[in-house]
């Protein structure tokens, strides 16, 4: 028995403490990452969640946490804060109802044929219930706040320019990017030269386009004055004041989208387009049958990706507006900013939660119903 | 063949060869770049030429040519980088972007490799007991007033006894997929969200306004980005070699880092350039966690509206001085970065 024991020994040596820590080399691998997301990510989502249920109050020495359940919620939805985080509503016109039925429709037609599809599951109903729920909702409060007597909150601010801002990037970088992969001498210099304004800090951009827009002493105030506006200020209108955030957006991101796409573009089966050339195809139509649906896939990740850092905006209406006029740039999380400032703790938790329900809502929605198709567009 | 005669629409609209443009098409495309080449040189251009103006140049103005219309002047920048500190808040820039993104890059690409590499498994109960430890850990401290150590240490040695005895026996397991997901997935979570506890966390352990404070920091909030990046290059390289010198026997770990690190060399300059740049431009949360010591490029180029008024030619030295480096950078490794984002986003 020992004897047996001991050849079994000899021959297979025994694993040494490198063999042993290799088995667990996976995991040890990983375990950096989790770890740092754990104390970065996790730990502080669960104490702002704790934060965003309580009332942070100042006291002598220190300061008092008070549990108050959703009330922080409440006051943002319904309370006392609703004009400031959905907006002041104005009165439902013929045209907002039927925006509102419109979207309605749409919602219902998708849900329908998702349960006449035949692959139902349980997961999936109770997804598809949250996203067009939160859809419905969002459609709502922005009717109601756009509509003329109303006024939107951070929500709607928010939307605006993720919705606007990601929309007008893509299409002008996808623009650019047709333009660029064109036979034309010179477009190394465009595509280095496009791609610059993605390094420039948004703070500068802000500080940037501030000077670029005074109507005084800017650039343009010889031209705008010659309009006879030189009076005029774009920082006391909200709209103007919003597309001023938009255009400084739109001049940082542009590049971004333009860069992958004319990357995706030049990727695309070269042989294909020569031939459909060759055969007479117009230049409409080797697009929409050969180049979109090579760079669908591509295209669907890189405004996922663009949605994702949209909705965190708060460099460029901070410095170029301060979120006024009144909170008319005012984004949600500028908004959380400005709580936190004024010592409300628990408000400005509750916004932060309400920016990563929506924002989480809509990138996963987003990833699901456009970027998985896109993808299978391909295959 | 040759001889055979175009009309002039034909001439005009229609390329002689396939990699030629016609001439009305070409006037247009060029007319199009060159329109948005102007508008994206007319700021940069007018921030370089504010920062050589003075407070007389910029309140008669507007002035447009050097030399032209305006004498330029070199008093911004003397002000700014000899009599004012701006070195401080440049050193804590570079300190914070680039001390986070070495981090960032070697744990993410660490767990980027294992994701592809290895099989991963972890009991869904594992991770529910670990949560449940953690927020009752916090509600302990927070509500009853527990010392922070002992409710550590405690949660500690239950999730132990847990994880040796009861998670054991769970099925249900997570992954490699969803383990991948959800490292990813925590960029989606809006930094203004977290910010809150990591300042009270870097209070408590007495790091604020500290540069570590910010790589930490930075390095988490990148993470997920260089593991989404990473993952892509490492499944794009072939199993053979590193199978062929794990039978060797090499280690795991060695042969990442002498096999499977060198092959995808250029997807990781990429993602270091991109990472980079976004840990150079932060500026939210060194707004939260900076204030005198620590403050980084940003958040002084934001604090130069003064109660005078903004002084756009301090502030154009800042913006200049911040953004140099990073658009020489990025000219000379423009491909790379392109590539590296299209990898990233092909297969996501």
């Amino acid at each position: 028995m020992t004897a047996f024991a001991d050849t079994a020994i000899d021959s297979v040596p025994r694993p040494g403490l490198g063999e042993r820590l290799d088995r667990y080399a996976g995991r040890l691998m990983v375990l950096p990452a989790v770890i740092i997301l754990l104390c970065f990510a996790i730990f502080p989502l669960i104490i702002s969640a704790y934060l965003a249920l309580s009332r942070f109050a100042l006291a002598p020495g220190g300061f008092t946490l008070k549990f108050i359940g959703l009330s922080n919620f409440r006051k943002l939805l319904s309370g006392s804060q609703q004009y400031h985080f959905l907006g002041t509503f104005g009165a439902f016109g013929p045209a907002a109802w039927g925006l509102v039925a419109l979207a309605a429709i749409a919602l219902l037609y998708c849900m329908a044929r998702y349960l006449r599809g035949g692959s139902v599951t349980a997961v999936g109903i109770v997804g598809r219930l949250i996203a067009v729920s939160l859809t419905m909702g969002l459609v709502l409060v922005s009717v109601a706040t756009l509509a003329t007597s109303g006024v939107p909150g951070t929500l709607v601010t928010t939307l605006l320019y993720v919705v606007i801002g990601v929309t007008v990037q893509f299409l002008l970088g996808l623009g650019l990017a047709l333009l660029c992969a064109q036979p034309i001498r010179g477009r190394n210099f465009f595509r280095v030269l496009y791609f610059v304004p993605l390094m420039v800090t948004p703070v500068g951009i802000a500080y940037t386009f501030r000077m670029l827009a005074d109507m005084q002493k800017g650039p343009f105030a010889p031209i705008v004055r010659s309009f006879g506006v030189g009076e005029w200020s774009w920082a006391t209108e909200a709209w103007s004041a919003r597309l001023m955030v938009l255009v400084g957006d739109t001049w940082q991101w542009t590049p971004f989208m333009f860069i992958v796409l004319l990357a995706a573009i030049e990727n695309q089966p070269r042989d294909q387009v020569e031939a459909a050339r060759i055969d007479g195809a117009s230049s409409l139509q080797i697009f929409r049958d050969i180049t979109w649906p090579a760079i669908a896939p591509v295209a669907g990740t890189v405004v996922l990706i663009r949605l994702i850092e949209a909705f965190k905006i708060i460099d460029l209406p901070n410095v170029l507006t301060g979120g006024g006029p009144g909170l008319a740039t005012e984004s949600m999380t500028l908004h959380a900013f400005i709580a936190w400032r004024t010592q409300d703790l628990g408000a400005s938790a509750a916004v932060g939660y309400m920016l990563l329900f929506v924002s989480t809502v809509v990138c996963i929605t987003f990833f699901n119903f456009v970027v998985r198709p896109s993808r299978r567009l391909e295959s | 063949m040759s001889t055979e005669r175009r009309t002039l629409r034909q001439r005009l609209f229609e390329p002689e060869s396939l990699d030629r443009q016609a001439p009305v098409p070409k006037i247009a495309t060029y007319g199009l770049l060159i329109f948005w080449a102007l508008i994206v040189l007319i700021p940069l251009y007018w921030v370089l030429i504010t920062s050589f103006k003075q407070s007389g140049d910029v309140a008669n103005g507007p002035f447009y040519i050097p030399f032209v219309d305006f004498t330029p002047s070199l008093h911004a920048w003397d002000f700014m980088l000899l009599q004012n500190n701006t070195l401080g808040p440049y050193i804590n820039s570079v300190v914070a972007a680039l001390g986070s993104t070495v981090v960032a890059v070697v744990v993410g690409a660490l767990a980027a490799y294992a994701l592809v590499r290895t099989r991963l498994e972890v009991k869904l109960a594992t991770v529910l007991t670990f949560l449940l430890l953690l927020a009752a850990t916090i509600a302990a401290v927070v509500s009853l007033g527990v010392p922070w150590p002992i409710a550590l240490g405690s949660a500690v040695v239950l999730f132990i006894l847990a994880v040796f005895t009861l998670t054991h026996r769970a099925r249900l397991a997570l992954g490699n997929r969803d383990i991948e997901f959800w490292i990813i997935s925590n960029r989606i979570m809006p930094p203004i969200v977290a910010v809150l506890p990591i300042y009270i966390m870097f209070q408590q352990l007495r790091l604020l306004d500290t540069q570590l404070a910010l790589v930490a920091t930075y390095a988490a909030v990148n993470l997920p980005i260089v593991v989404w990046l990473t993952r892509d290059f490492f499944a794009a390289i072939p199993v053979d070699l590193e199978e062929s010198a794990e039978i060797d026997g090499a280690s795991k770990f060695r042969v990442f880092f002498t096999i499977a690190l060198p092959l995808v060399r250029s997807g990781l300059v990429a993602t270091f350039l991109l990472v980079l740049i976004l840990a150079w431009n932060e500026y939210l949360l060194a707004l939260f966690l900076t204030n005198a010591n620590a403050q980084t490029m940003p958040v002084l180029v934001s604090a130069q509206n003064t109660t005078r008024g903004p002084q756009w030619w301090n502030m154009s030295v800042l913006i200049v001085v911040m953004i140099a480096p990073v658009v020489a950078i990025a000219t000379v490794l423009q491909k790379h970065i392109a590539r590296g984002l299209l990898v990233g986003a092909v297969k996501g």
